[in-house]
């Protein structure tokens, strides 16, 4: 947890983008002190970011860790050994999100060319030209990709869910946007922490994070699909409707198809913002610290990531809350492993610890990446 | 033409002991004037595995380095030859949450792009906290390290 957490702060732009009513009304607003279109140029920029993040992130997840689960085999290694030609196209389409994260972020992963205002240095149009032929190819690899996805063996697994995710009313939601949910939430991000609370758990070191009054909800790519999926582009929502996917589906396996299908997203939106950039003409507004408190929600590639900071007029951080997705999915992934489990009592624990720990990586939270997490044993009575 | 040798030193150099691989690496370009590449990088399993593939059909002679974490003495020094014996999955997974030095080698053994020549240098950390500084004990060993990659070096070359 405490390495996803900082993975992600690393990855989080908008620290001091939106303002607090009332005395505390601060000037670090980016498009109060820049003119509009410098700010949306920069906005460009971080889009371009999300993009490379999250072709890196879930192409990882969808061949590395989960295809092994529904293919059968322990892990990737081992998969590659029967279908090396699909790891290896697999290990291309990262390598062009690396790319893309490299040139905008400085490295691979953990970018640090991300400020408070902008970026350190953004690059020229030049720069990006040749990214868009392997952005292509990646594009049309994705693509090709959801399909297979939506062939897999999927567990009859329907749950009741509130689904919470960012939603702009221009652009499937990376950056920006109000906090919505399929049960009626609709809020701007400074509201977040009325509506949603971090409790302990007698049982668990994990956070669990609560929507006040209802209890367990779920973010993440089929949160941001269910909610948004009319704001993804044609060639996404077709590879979409290639892999089988309705317009909203209340499968967490079927998790595995969206992350396809955002890949695709991703892959062509990179291609957008590439064609019709112009670098900004600084990589940073100008940012003055002035007291105040500055709120901010991304959504990352396993969901909603909440920040708020409190700071003095030095710009001192007086304190911080970051909420990352992997706490805010824990009560919905407990609430699954108890129904998936009680539903499949009569699979051997071999059995029923693998498909458990299928359905934890669902969520794609931070222990993904380790194969054999789970330890479990059945009191049968 | 002989195979060209290639040095990566990885890790995080904002992480206490995780940026030793970097460190290490940082010392062996000021001291080696040899036609050594000398890579830095985060230690991100697809990004390795694309560093050491085969340019224009060579394969380089291959030195990793980096922190890991096996419940060793910190400071102590681990070498492994890589075409030689799998690596422990549980030496290298500190730096990343994600895909990282082991699985990238063993990934590549099984896709047959390992180079032939891959030697792994592992230095035991003791503190991976945020943060800039080594921990004693790794900064007291880096010396020695470099010592042993530079001969590690003049092995390769007249190998070559």
């Amino acid at each position: 947890m405490a390495v996803a957490g900082a993975v992600d702060i690393a990855y989080f732009p908008e620290a001091t983008s939106a303002t607090v009513k009332g005395p505390y009304d601060i000037s670090l607003v980016e498009g109060s002190i820049t003119t509009p279109h410098d700010a949306e140029r920069i906005h460009t920029v971080r889009r371009l970011l999300y993009c490379g993040e999250l072709i890196e992130s879930h192409t990882l997840h969808v061949y590395m860790l989960h295809a092994p689960d529904f293919l059968g085999y322990p892990d990737v290694i081992q998969l590659a050994k029967d279908f090396p030609e699909v790891v290896k196209r697999a290990l291309a389409l990262k390598k062009i999100g690396n790319e893309l994260v490299t040139l905008l972020g400085g490295r691979e992963i953990h970018p640090i060319n991300v400020r408070v205002g902008g970026f350190y240095r953004v690059p020229t149009k030049q720069e990006l030209a040749p990214l868009i032929p392997k952005l292509e190819w990646a594009r049309d690899a994705a693509c090709e990709t959801a399909p297979f996805t939506g062939t897999l063996s999927f567990p009859d697994f329907e749950q009741d869910y509130e689904y919470v995710a960012l939603s702009h009313p221009d652009e499937y939601p990376f950056n920006e946007g109000r906090l919505v949910s399929n049960r009626g939430l609709d809020i701007a991000i400074r509201e977040y922490e009325d509506h949603f609370v971090e409790e302990h758990v007698k049982y668990s070191n994990a956070l669990h994070s609560s929507h006040k009054g209802t209890g367990a909800y779920f973010v993440g790519p089929l949160a941001r699909y269910n909610l948004n999926v009319d704001k993804l582009s044609p060639l996404a929502q077709q590879a979409a409707q290639a892999a089988g996917l309705g317009r909203v589906c209340h499968n967490p396996f079927k998790s595995i198809i969206v992350r396809a299908v955002e890949t695709a997203y991703a892959c062509d939106e990179a291609i957008r913002i590439i064609k019709a950039y112009e670098a900004p003409p600084k990589p940073a507004v100008t940012v003055e610290p002035h007291a105040g408190t500055g709120y901010g929600c991304t959504e990352a590639p396993r969901g909603i990531l909440y920040h708020r900071y409190r700071l003095d007029d030095h710009g001192t951080i007086l304190d911080a809350r970051i909420v990352p997705p992997t706490s805010q999915n824990q009560k919905i992934i407990e609430r699954d492993l108890y129904h998936y489990v009680t539903q499949n009592l009569h699979l051997s624990e071999e059995q029923l610890t693998r498909e458990c720990e299928q359905a934890i990586r669902n969520y794609d939270p931070c222990i993904s990446c380790a194969t054999h997490f789970l330890k479990l044993h059945i009191e049968r009575e | 033409m002989a195979a060209q040798i290639l040095v990566i030193g990885i890790g995080n150099l904002y992480r206490g002991d995780d940026g030793a691989g970097i460190i290490a690496a940082r010392e062996l370009k000021s001291r080696t004037c040899r036609q050594v590449r000398i890579l830095e990088l985060a230690g991100e399993g697809a990004a390795l595995m694309d560093a050491w593939h085969a340019q224009d059909g060579a394969q380089p002679m291959v030195i990793l380095i980096d922190a890991i974490s096996s419940g060793a003495a910190p400071g102590t020094i681990f070498r492994l030859d890589a075409g030689e014996q799998p690596v422990p999955v549980s030496f290298f997974n500190y730096s990343t949450h994600a895909f990282s030095l082991a699985e990238a080698v063993e990934l590549a053994r099984v896709l047959g792009e390992l180079p032939p020549h891959m030697i792994i240098y592992g230095i035991e950390g003791q503190n991976y906290a945020a943060g800039s500084a080594l921990s004693a004990p790794v900064a007291q060993a880096l010396p020695q390290l470099v010592q042993q990659l530079k001969r590690e070096i003049d092995e390769m070359e007249a190998s070559k």
